[in-house]
C-alpha cells in the first residue's frame, strides 16, 4: 500500500466534525495523484483510506476516490487495464447496489470511470495534441450530486485542469441523454481547452453518487498551493460535499 | 533463462580470459569503440594482457569522456578545493556520489543534481529529452530520497531555423511526456534561443528529492556474500555506446546516423521504480545502490564494486533481456533505461522479492558480493572480465589538454556595443521607448514561456509554492511546519563567450539571486558545464576559465557545488557552442508561506529599485536584438550580491515586502513588464531620480543589465522599516514608483504609456507563432 500522507504530517482540517467518514483512495501502478486525494480529504475533515488495485475487498470506506495519474502508463486507451484491476470490479459493484457508494473520478479516474461504463462516453486526445497544464474555471451544473452538493448552481470555481487525454466524447442521443437528465455536473466556463463536447468537463451518473470529471479539485484544497484566483481553495467542496452525505447533512 | 542462456551462448565465439591470454594478437574493435591507441595500450598495461571483448566494452565506455571526466577532471579539482569548513557544515554528501546531499535541518535532507542530454536530444529530441529527466531522477533515487520536482533549462538554434521547431517540440513533448507520466512537478528551466546552439542543442535536466537523514543511500557493495540483484526494465540493445560514442563525439556529417545510440524511455516503468525503491529503503531492504545510466551495467558493477569491498561475481547470463541476440560486451554497454542495481543481506533476499511482486517489477539476481579485489563477470560459468573494479571506474585516464586563450578574444572584447554600427538609431524618444519596451519582452528570449511550461504538470505532490514564471521554483518539504526549498538556474551563453571567468560567475549571481528573491537562503550548487570539444586548446580555455571563475565565486558566496556534470563535445564541425556553464542554485525556506512572487497584486504599494545601474549593454538582450556581440559582460561583485540576496531574505521573512523579481536579461525594462503581467497589474514609475544618481538616460536606465539589482514592492506600513533596514546595510534603494491597480497599464515618465493587454499580447504571442 502506498505510504500516505507523501511528507511531513497531515494538516489541519477545515471541518474536523467530519472526521469520522472514511473515504478510499485507490493507487494503481502509474498513479500520480493519489497522495493529492488523500491531503483534499484529510483538509476537508474526512479520513483518508489507502487501497491498492490488486486488494480485492473494499473494506469499510464510506466513499471512493480514484485519482488522476497514468495507470498502466495509458499506453494502451488511458484507463483501459486499470478497469480490471480485482478492486474495480467491488467499486462497480458497490456503486451499482442500493447502498451507492459515492465515487468520485478525477482525471484519469474519470477515464477509467467511463472504461467501467459506471459513466457513458469516453476520452480521447485533447484537440490540440498536447498535454496542457492551466488553471481552468469550470461552471457547477448540478448541485444535487453526491459531490457537489456544498456548491451553488451555475457557481463558477477555479480548478487545475492537466492533461493530454482530456476530450469528452460521446454520441448525441448520450449527449442530449445527459443534458436531458442534468447528469453534465460541469460545464467548460470560456474556452474549452480540448475540444469536450459541449464543453462537457464533468458528469454523473443517473443516481448521483459517481461523478468524474477531468480538472483536478484536489489541486485546489490548500491557499498558496493551488490556482491563484480566488484563495485557490474551490475544489474543496467536492470533499465536504461526500462528507457532509456521508456524515448525514451535519451541516 | 537456462534454456535461453544455452541457445544464446552458442551464437558467439566467447572471448574469455583465458582464450585471451592466449591470443595477445587479436585484433579489438577499440577504436570504432571510442577510444584512442593510448588508452588501448593503457588498457593493456593495467591487465597484463589484452582485454577480452567484453572488458573492451567496459572499458571503453567507462573511460568516455562522458564517464571519466578525463579532460575536466584536472580542473574540476576546484570545486572541492576551494571550500571553506563553514561550507561544509551542511554538506552529508558532496561530489562523487550519484548526488550531492544538502542538510535542511529539523532532520530532513535534500538531494539535487542536473545533467545534459544534448547529443540525445538533437539526434532523437523526444526520446533524448526524456530518458534525460529519467536518468536524473533515477541519479536522485540512488541517493534514498523521493524526488519532488524537475526543472529543465533549454537551449536552442535560432527560432526561426526550420531545424529549431524539430528540436523543441521533440524535447518539450520529450520531457512533458516522461516528467508527466512520473508525478514530478516541473517548476522552472530556461530558454534561451541562439544559433550558436543549431546543431548542438543543450537539453539539460534538473532533480530534487528529499529524505531524512537516516534514510541517505550510498552506492557502494558491501559485505561478502550478500546478493546482488538488477531490477526494473529488461536490458535491450538500445542506448549502446551512448556515453562513449554519442556523447564524447562532435557530430559529423560523414558518419552514419546515430540513431541506436540514443535510449528509448519507458515512464511508466520509471514511476513503477521509484515507488518500488521507496519502499526498499523504507523496509531497510538494500544495503546499496545504484541506477544504471551512462555505461549501463559496465558502470554500476565496477563502480558499486570499487565503492564497496572491492569484489563482486556476476553471472551475465541471469540479465534478464528484451533481445536474447545481444552480446556480452553489448549486454555490459546497454544504455537501456528505468534499471537499478542493488545490493541485499540473504536474510532480506525475500522481503526484497515481495516488494518486487507487489510493483510487478521483474528482477534477476547475477551474483554476490566478494572480498576478492576483482570483479569477476562470468558467462555460463566460464570467466569473461577479470578486472580491479577501481581501474574502470575511477582509474581511467586524466588529460592536461593544453588550453589557449584564443586569440580572437582581444578583439571581441573591444567590440564594444555603444557607437558600434548596430547602435545607430538607439530610440531616444518616448514612442520609441515604448515601442523598444514591446520588442524586447516579444523577443525570443525574453517572451512568455507559458507555451513550455504549459505542458507541463506543475501541481501535482500538491507542494509546489511557486514555479515558472517566478524567479524560482519552490517546494514544500514539510507539510506540519512548511519547510521547503527553491531552485533555480541560470546561464547566458553570451556572456561567457565574452569573458569566461566572468560569465561564469554571473550564472552563479543570477541563480543566487534568484533563489533569493523567492525568499530563500542560497545554501548549494550544482552545475552542468556544456562546452564544446576540450580538444581545441580555446574552447579548453574557456572550460578551464570558467571551472576557475565558478569555484572562485562558489567560495565567496559561501555556497558549495554538491555534485554536477560536464558535457563537452558541443559543436559542429570546428564550431563550438558558446560556452555554456548552466548553474543551479538551492536555497531553504523556514517556511514556504512567506515566499515572494515577483508580480505586483496590491494597489498603492511603493516600488524599490535595489542596487545602482551603469552602462552595461555588451552581452545585453537588447544588443543581442541588434545583431551584436562583443565588448565586456556587466561587472560581477559578489560582495554586493550576498548583500542584495539577505536583504531579500530578511524582506521576505520579516514581511517588509510583498514582491520581489531579480533584474538580469533584458534589465529594468524587462523586470518592470513581467512583474506587471504576472497578476495583470501594472505601475506608475518615474526614474528621473535614478538617471541623476547613476548618471545615465532613460535608454541605459531600462536596458542597462547591471547586475546585484532587484525591484521589490513594498507595503506602504514597511516603507519606513523596509528603508531603514537599506540605510543601515549601506545598500542603494530608490523609490522608482507605485503599484497602480486600477490602470491596466505600465506608466513610465518619458515613455509613452503602454497598456498592459498589448503587452501581454506582445509576451504571449512570440512562441505560438512560431510552433503552433
Amino acid at each position: 500500500m502506498t505510504e500516505l500522507p507523501l511528507i511531513g504530517g497531515a494538516p489541519v482540517a477545515v471541518e474536523p466534525h467530519l472526521g469520522g467518514a472514511k473515504i478510499g483512495v485507490v493507487t494503481f501502478p502509474g498513479t500520480l495523484d493519489d497522495r493529492d486525494a488523500a491531503r483534499a480529504v484529510r483538509l476537508a475533515g474526512g479520513t483518508a483510506v489507502a487501497l491498492w488495485h490488486g486488494d480485492t475487498e473494499l473494506g469499510d470506506v464510506d466513499a471512493v476516490v480514484i485519482p488522476g495519474g497514468f495507470s498502466y502508463g495509458d499506453y494502451l486507451r488511458a484507463g483501459a487495464i486499470s478497469r480490471f484491476a480485482p478492486l474495480m470490479s467491488r467499486i462497480i459493484d458497490a456503486a451499482n447496489s442500493d447502498a451507492k457508494l459515492p465515487v468520485l473520478g478525477i482525471c484519469n479516474g474519470f477515464q477509467i470511470l467511463t472504461e467501467s461504463h459506471l459513466l457513458p462516453g469516453s476520452m480521447i486526445k485533447n484537440d490540440h495534441l498536447k498535454f496542457l497544464c492551466r488553471d481552468q474555471v469550470l461552471r457547477v451544473e448540478n448541485n444535487k450530486t453526491f459531490w457537489t452538493s456544498d456548491y451553488r448552481a451555475g457557481e463558477e470555481i477555479t480548478v487545475p485542469l492537466k492533461n493530454q487525454d482530456g476530450q469528452y466524447i460521446a454520441d448525441e442521443k448520450t449527449l442530449d441523454a445527459l443534458e436531458a437528465e442534468g447528469r453534465v455536473v460541469f460545464r467548460y466556463v470560456g474556452w474549452n481547452p480540448n475540444g469536450s463536447r459541449r464543453d462537457i468537463a464533468g458528469i454523473s451518473n443517473a443516481a448521483g453518487n459517481v461523478v468524474g470529471l477531468m480538472p483536478h479539485p484536489e489541486h485546489a484544497v490548500e491557499p498558496g498551493f493551488g490556482p491563484e484566483s480566488n484563495a485557490g481553495t474551490d475544489g474543496l467542496g467536492f470533499f465536504t460535499s461526500v462528507l457532509n452525505k456521508i456524515v448525514g447533512g451535519a451541516k | 533463462m537456462t534454456t535461453s542462456a544455452e541457445t544464446v551462448g552458442k551464437k558467439f565465439n566467447i572471448d574469455t580470459v583465458e582464450n585471451a591470454a592466449k591470443t595477445p594478437d587479436t585484433e579489438l574493435p577499440w577504436a570504432e569503440l571510442g577510444l584512442k591507441q593510448n588508452e588501448f595500450e593503457e588498457i593493456i598495461k593495467v591487465l597484463g594482457r589484452r582485454p577480452t571483448g567484453a572488458e573492451l566494452a567496459m572499458y571503453s565506455v567507462m573511460w568516455s569522456e562522458h564517464c571519466s571526466y578525463k579532460s575536466s577532471k584536472n580542473h574540476l579539482r576546484q570545486f572541492g578545493e576551494k571550500v571553506t569548513e563553514e561550507m561544509k557544515k551542511d554538506m552529508l554528501v558532496g561530489i562523487g556520489e550519484n548526488a550531492g546531499v544538502t542538510n535542511l535541518g529539523d532532520g530532513w535532507a535534500v538531494t539535487f543534481k542536473i545533467e545534459s542530454h544534448n547529443s540525445p536530444s538533437f539526434v532523437e529530441p523526444y526520446q533524448g529529452a526524456a530518458t534525460g529527466i529519467g536518468g536524473i531522477v533515477r541519479d536522485i533515487i540512488s541517493m534514498g530520497a523521493r524526488p519532488v520536482a524537475v526543472m529543465d533549462p533549454l537551449r536552442f538554434g535560432a527560432i526561426d531555423h526550420p531545424d529549431t521547431a524539430r528540436v523543441m517540440h521533440g524535447a518539450v513533448a520529450g520531457i512533458g511526456g516522461y516528467g508527466n507520466s512520473l508525478g514530478l512537478p516541473n517548476i522552472g528551466g530556461e530558454m534561451v534561443f541562439d544559433s550558436v546552439y543549431q546543431g548542438n542543442p543543450l537539453v539539460n535536466a534538473l532533480a530534487v528529492g528529499v529524505m531524512r537523514h537516516e534514510d541517505i543511500r550510498l552506492a557502494n557493495a558491501s559485505g561478502k556474500g550478500n546478493k546482488v540483484v538488477l531490477f526494473g526494465a529488461r536490458t535491450g540493445g538500445d542506448g549502446i555506446g551512448g556515453a562513449s560514442v554519442l556523447a564524447s563525439e562532435s557530430f559529423d556529417d560523414t558518419k552514419p546516423s546515430k540513431r541506436p545510440a540514443v535510449q528509448v524511455g519507458d515512464p511508466f516503468a520509471e514511476k513503477v521504480l521509484i515507488e518500488c525503491c521507496l519502499e526498499l529503503f523504507k523496509g531497510s531492504l538494500v544495503e546499496g545502490i545504484q541506477d544504471l545510466g551512462a555505461a549501463g551495467i559496465s558502470c554500476a558493477t565496477s563502480e558499486l564494486a570499487s565503492n564497496g569491498d572491492g569484489g563482486m561475481q556476476v553471472e551475465l547470463t541471469s540479465v534478464l533481456l528484451r533481445d536474447p541476440t545481444l552480446t556480452p560486451g553489448e549486454i555490459l554497454m546497454s544504455e537501456s533505461q528505468e534499471r537499478m542495481m542493488a545490493v541485499v543481506t540473504p536474510e532480506n533476499v525475500a522481503a526484497f522479492e515481495a516488494v518486487m511482486d507487489k510493483w510487478a517489477v521483474e528482477y534477476s539476481w547475477l551474483g554476490e558480493v566478494t572480498d576478492t579485489g576483482r570483479l569477476i563477470i562470468t558467462w555460463e560459468g566460464e570467466v569473461i572480465v577479470d578486472v580491479d573494479p577501481r581501474t574502470v571506474a575511477h582509474d581511467g585516464p586524466v588529460y592536461d589538454r593544453p588550453f589557449a586563450r584564443p586569440s580572437w578574444q582581444d578583439s571581441v572584447q573591444a567590440d564594444t556595443f555603444t557607437g558600434s554600427v548596430q547602435d545607430a538609431g538607439r530610440p531616444a524618444t518616448s514612442g520609441e521607448l515604448a515601442a523598444a519596451i514591446t520588442e524586447l519582452i516579444a523577443s525570443p528570449n525574453m517572451c512568455s514561456k507559458a507555451w513550455i511550461t504549459n505542458q507541463y504538470d506543475r501541481y501535482v505532490g500538491g507542494n509546489t509554492a511557486m514555479a515558472f514564471p517566478d524567479d524560482a521554483g519552490v517546494v514544500r518539504v514539510d507539510e506540519e511546519t512548511g519547510l521547503g526549498v527553491a531552485l533555480a538556474t541560470d546561464a547566458n551563453g553570451r556572456y561567457t563567450y565574452l569573458d569566461p571567468y566572468h560569465g561564469a560567475q554571473l550564472a552563479l549571481a543570477e541563480a543566487y539571486r534568484n533563489v533569493a528573491t523567492s525568499g530563500a537562503v542560497p545554501m548549494a550548487v550544482s552545475d552542468c558545464l556544456n562546452f564544446g570539444s576540450p580538444e581545441d586548446p580555446e574552447v579548453m580555455w574557456q572550460l578551464a576559465e570558467a571551472i576557475r571563475g565558478l569555484s572562485d565565486a562558489c567560495m565567496e558566496l559561501g555556497v558549495p557545488v554538491t555534485g554536477g556534470n560536464v558535457s563537452l563535445y558541443n559543436q559542429t564541425g570546428t564550431v563550438p557552442i558558446h560556452p555554456s556553464p548552466v548553474v543551479a542554485v538551492l536555497g531553504k525556506l523556514d517556511d514556504v508561506a512567506r515566499r515572494t512572487p515577483s508580480g505586483w497584486k496590491e494597489d498603492g504599494q511603493a516600488i524599490y529599485l535595489l542596487g545602482t545601474t551603469a552602462a552595461e549593454l555588451d552581452g545585453s538582450e537588447w544588443s543581442n536584438l541588434r545583431g551584436h556581440l562583443g565588448g565586456l559582460p556587466p561587472k560581477v561583485d559578489l560582495s554586493i550580491e550576498r548583500q542584495l540576496g539577505e536583504i531579500l531574505v530578511n524582506a521576505s521573512r520579516d514581511g517588509m515586502i510583498d514582491a520581489a523579481h531579480d533584474l538580469s536579461e533584458g534589465g529594468l525594462a524587462a523586470a518592470l513588464v513581467e512583474s506587471a503581467l504576472r497578476y495583470g497589474v501594472g505601475a506608475r514609475i518615474a526614474l528621473d531620480e535614478l538617471m541623476e544618481r547613476d548618471g545615465v538616460d532613460l535608454f541605459t536606465a531600462l536596458f542597462s543589465e547591471s547586475q546585484g539589482r532587484a525591484i521589490v514592492s513594498v507595503p506602504r506600513s514597511e516603507e519606513i522599516r523596509f528603508k531603514d533596514m537599506c540605510t543601515a546595510r549601506g545598500f542603494a534603494h530608490l523609490r522608482i514608483g507605485v503599484v497602480d491597480a486600477a490602470g491596466g497599464q505600465l506608466e513610465i515618465n518619458g515613455v509613452d504609456t503602454l497598456s498592459l493587454d498589448a503587452l501581454s499580447e506582445a509576451h504571449e504571442g512570440t512562441l505560438p507563432k512560431y510552433f503552433g
